[in-house]
């Protein structure tokens, strides 16, 4: 790309209405107007039989309108929420009801649903309905789950819902012939994406036109509106969802329906007035999704020089007592684990296990975060055995820049094959070295421990394919005040995509980017769509939109070149005007806007140049056969497969040597996500992905105890990385090798930010340890300044056991 | 059973409201809900995020610790009133703008107020002191980077104004 926005750090034009208070979150919908609100009973219990529910004296209660128990839904509604993604292997699939009709299976699940005049008084009458509970044996945590001494759902043999495998070449073979093998057990626990907005969900029925609108916090409006039409019995084309200003996602919110975001609108329609479900902390800890937990173990066949020869992975998945998500969690993990490697041999097979704990679908980095900690802390192991440096053992296994695309022989989450089309993974490398002076630390870690103090370096390499498919379009109107109202359906919760994609529309129509106006999330807008996750909204909608902004270019050229009576190849466009070039004749969008739709009718000045006795040529239709009116575009696009995109980080750390506190000293980043809208942005998202990651790899854990409750389901008690958590500063450099699947030569870049970060971590972490314990693994993840604590002291006194 | 409800005048923005909520209306309800001012966010209800965070005379408070009724005979700040008289942004706001410190806008709210107070306290911060001046606040999407810039930018731009050396800060380019 030549052109100007492309590439460049414009300034977000969503800041304005964010920073005046102005932005329009889904609790901030409908207020000044007569809205009820909903709040849900929810399972105190991990795992018990409902015996009785009681809500007699509910509706006693002045202010109460209405109160559900899954006995007072019917048709579709009463049957279990739909199985997002079905698979295969997915032999054992289960999902919850919108209000559970005889069991729950985690504390969180929707029991009961109460409408109000506010959510004081929702929250009183919930508190009324009394509910009887015999009580099962439950299900916590993956050996629990592995041990099936009782089952999460009685009908299956035991805890397994899936198990699915995949090999290329012989794993087995190669590690048995290889010279050097070695064993790890690895682990990662429990997190979740915690947006600082919950879900919410409000929603309108219109007795005059028998339409329903939704307006749900959601990364996935089409979805949420497939979903509403079928469980309400309402033909698609009488729902409307909108997703407004999204106040964080990061994969939580693309699971649909949530059982409010089926409730709210059928008791709107119930009552016939709006009804707003907003949810707060603690029911987001425990009734929203998350993610991460899962247990490996790993087997690797290599030879001198720390080339993997045979690769066997094997791991379980806790997810959580539903899988309405499928097994993509757990796919992405055993694929996405090779990384910008190419072991000659590799075999993964996986377990997805039910446990009585909150669902888990994906959260930031979606599976890539283990499979890059198990990945990573296996070349680190091979470089400790070999005594090689770490950088040299990975620069061994790189697929090389002239081996692309490169083939992996296996299937990737979206069915496709797990082909990498572009990377330069030894130029990432040197880059990284440069950064974080890799060369240059044992000097570093000479003079730091001349002080007594213990520092460490780690590194860590990942791939991650995004822009996963089937589509996106877009639809491009220029009016005829010259305004170009562009529209795509997925969504937004943050990235700022009315700047990225308004940058596009502008270089690739010739406006001014001040012209461009940008809606995402609307199906009356885009009813076409699948939504906003796998880093895929820039390659997909950005596509998308691209093609949909040439297609409105070729058209306004061809009307232009009639009223200008010029060829086609003669004419350029420039901030809104066409001109033929070197000469004083143009017309503007506007005038074009307006010539391309002919009026019987004027409405106004402009006009009345398209009305009939003003354009037209007697002998031929005002609309050609093969056109039609308006200045409009639409395209969609659908890639083959995934686009790869890449990246490494490294880290210092230091540890403190009485207290094991571990301090960050340099942040690393080496980044390659293909050609950059805007680098503002871009460098915004992975700010944000290593904070996350910071936290997922020091603080952040989901605690429960053995009876299946939530023990730490605040912000006081699970520990989100303030600002005194965070690197002081994250060096960031970006290398752009470019995508040959999209017009646009981009890659996705939302989530790399997170994915390297336990395995980072864990590496510097192990290497400020080592010349005071030497052996001392870190196998798994988050680690606190106890636990290594804790660890220093078991390998102190049983080095052999704690390795 | 009726709840009692209370007369309450919030004095919001140099406005007055006349508000008649339960006792226990907190005051993050009240201004979103009953004033109309939704430009003030809840993240947690239990006080930590500081995404609620408004100026209480000038100091900043937690919305969601603090009941309507006990909200008279004081000055609220909120995020809407943070916008200068003309409609152009407020230093801290437009620091915002330039250094890309904000992503999904939702915890915004908190820092604004939160370091709108602080600089006028602190009106020429070290790095550290901007780091500390909103250690209480979360944010999930920006890692913070850029927010920590936009303290020290706003103190900057605030600097000029001040001064007269930069004039006030310019109005935005993009109107929507």
């Amino acid at each position: 790309m030549t052109t100007k926005l492309f590439g460049s750090k414009v300034p977000r034009v969503e800041d304005q209405r964010f920073l005046r208070g102005q932005g329009r979150y889904v609790d901030d919908v409908l207020v000044g107007q007569r809205v009820l609100h909903a709040a849900v009973l929810r399972s105190p219990h991990a795992h018990a039989r409902i015996t009785d529910i009681d809500v007699a004296d509910v509706l006693d209660l002045e202010g109460v309108h209405l109160v559900w128990t899954h006995d007072d839904l019917t048709g579709p509604m009463a049957e279990p929420l739909p199985l997002l993604i079905p698979h295969p292997a997915l032999v054992h699939g289960r999902t919850q009801y919108a209000l559970a009709p005889e069991e729950v299976n985690y504390v969180g699940e929707a029991i009961a649903f109460v409408v109000a005049e506010d959510r004081y008084v929702a929250e009183d009458a919930v508190g009324r309905i009394r509910v009887s509970y015999e009580f099962l044996e439950p299900v916590v945590g993956i050996p629990a789950a592995r041990a099936a001494r009782s089952r999460v759902h009685d009908d299956m043999p035991d805890n397994v819902g899936a198990r699915l495998e995949q090999e290329n070449g012989d794993a087995r073979a190669a590690i048995a012939a290889a010279p050097r093998t070695l064993r790890l057990d690895l682990t990662v626990e429990r997190s979740a994406c915690q947006p600082m907005e919950g879900r919410g969900t409000v929603a309108r029925w219109d007795p005059d036109t028998s339409r329903m609108t939704v307006w749900t916090s959601t990364q996935t409006s089409t979805g949420v509106r497939g979903c509403v039409a079928a469980k309400l019995e309402l033909d698609l084309g009488q729902v409307d969802v909108i997703t407004p200003d999204v106040g964080g996602g990061f994969g939580v919110k693309i699971n649909h329906p949530w059982p409010e975001e089926l409730l709210v609108p059928l008791a709107a329609r119930t009552l016939g007035v709006p009804v707003k479900f907003t949810e707060d902390r603690r029911e987001h800890f425990i009734s929203s999704a998350h993610e991460r937990g899962q247990e490996h173990r790993v087997e690797v066949g290599y030879d001198d020089d720390g080339r993997v020869l045979g690769l066997n992975v094997e791991f379980w998945h806790d997810h959580g007592a539903y899988t309405p998500y499928g097994l993509i969690v757990p796919i992405i993990t055993s694929t996405q684990l090779l990384g910008p490697y190419k072991p000659a041999n590799y075999r993964v097979v996986f377990e997805s296990l039910y446990t009585n704990t909150v669902i888990v679908t994906p959260y930031r980095g979606a599976g890539r975060p283990q499979g890059c900690f198990v990945m990573e802390r296996t070349m680190d192991a091979i470089a400790a055995a070999l005594g090689k440096d770490r950088t040299e053992v990975r620069a061994a296994n790189f697929i090389q820049p002239d081996e692309f695309p490169y083939d992996q022989g296996l299937i990737f989450q979206d069915g496709r094959e797990l082909e990498y089309d572009s990377g330069d993974y030894p130029a990432s490398l040197e880059k990284l070295k440069q950064l974080v002076g890799w060369d240059e630390f044992p000097a570093f870690r000479a003079e730091m421990a001349a002080e007594g103090r213990r520092v460490g370096i780690g590194l860590a390499c990942y791939v991650e394919g995004t822009g996963v498919g089937p589509y996106e379009g877009a639809h491009v109107h220029v009016e005829t005040s010259g305004k170009v109202k562009v529209a795509t359906g997925l969504t937004t919760q943050g990235q700022g995509h009315q700047t990225a994609f308004a940058q596009i529309v502008a270089d690739a129509l010739g406006v001014a980017f001040e012209k461009v106006e940008v809606v995402t999330g609307d199906t009356r807008r885009m009813p076409y769509a699948v939504g906003t996750f796998a880093s895929r909204a820039a390659v997909m909608s950005g596509s998308a939109i691209h093609l949909a902004a040439l297609r409105t270019r070729e058209k306004a050229l061809r009307i232009a070149a009639e009223a200008l009576e010029a060829d086609e190849s003669d004419l350029e466009i420039a901030d809104g005007v066409v001109r033929v070039k070197g000469t004083e004749s143009q017309i503007d969008l506007g005038t074009i806007a307006v010539l391309s739709n002919p009026l019987r009718y004027a409405f106004d000045e402009a006009s009345k140049a398209a009305t009939q006795f003003s354009v037209g040529s007697p002998g031929k239709p005002p609309v050609a056969e093969d056109d039609e009116p308006g200045l409009e575009g639409k395209d969609f696009y659908s890639p083959e497969r995934s686009t790869f995109a890449s990246g490494m980080h490294a880290v210092i750390v230091e540890t403190d040597p009485e207290t094991a506190e571990i301090t960050i000293l340099k942040y690393a980043v080496v980044h390659d996500c293909g050609h950059l809208i805007n680098p503002m942005i871009v460098e915004g998202q992975i700010h944000g992905g290593v904070a996350q990651g910071v936290g997922g790899a020091l603080y952040e854990r989901m605690v429960y105890d053995e009876a299946g409750q939530l023990l730490n389901a605040s912000f006081m008690d699970f520990l989100m990385p303030f600002v005194t958590e965070v690197p002081t500063s994250i060096d960031i450099d970006h290398l752009e090798t470019p995508s040959p699947l999209n017009p646009l030569g981009i890659k996705g870049a939302g989530e790399a930010g997170v994915i390297p970060s336990a395995a980072v971590f864990a590496a510097a972490i192990e290497d400020a340890e080592a010349p005071h314990q030497p052996g001392l693994t870190i196998v798994a993840m988050p680690i606190s300044p106890s636990e290594l604590f804790h660890l220093r002291q078991q390998h102190e006194s049983d080095p052999e056991e704690s390795a | 059973m009726t709840e009692e409800l209370h007369d309450v005048r919030l004095q919001v923005n140099g406005a007055t409201h006349a508000l008649r909520v339960p006792a226990r209306r907190l005051l993050s309800d009240a201004l979103r809900h009953d004033c109309g001012l939704t430009g003030t966010h809840v993240g947690c209800e239990h006080g930590v995020c500081g995404a609620c965070t408004v100026l209480v005379d000038g100091r900043p408070v937690r919305s969601c610790l603090m009941l309507a009724v006990s909200a008279v005979d004081v000055d609220i700040t909120t995020v809407e009133g943070l916008t200068e008289p003309d409609g152009s942004l407020s230093p801290v706001q437009q620091a915002f703008v330039d250094c890309h410190g904000l992503q999904c806008g939702f915890c915004t709210p908190g820092f604004l107020t939160t370091i709108a107070a602080g600089l006028r306290e602190t009106p020429d911060p070290t790095e550290d002191e901007a780091r500390d001046m909103i250690a209480g606040n979360l944010c999930r999407c920006t890692g913070y980077q850029n927010i920590v810039k936009s303290v020290l930018r706003a103190a900057e731009i605030s600097r000029g104004f001040e001064t007269g050396l930069d004039g006030p800060p310019q109005p935005p380019e993009v109107e929507r």
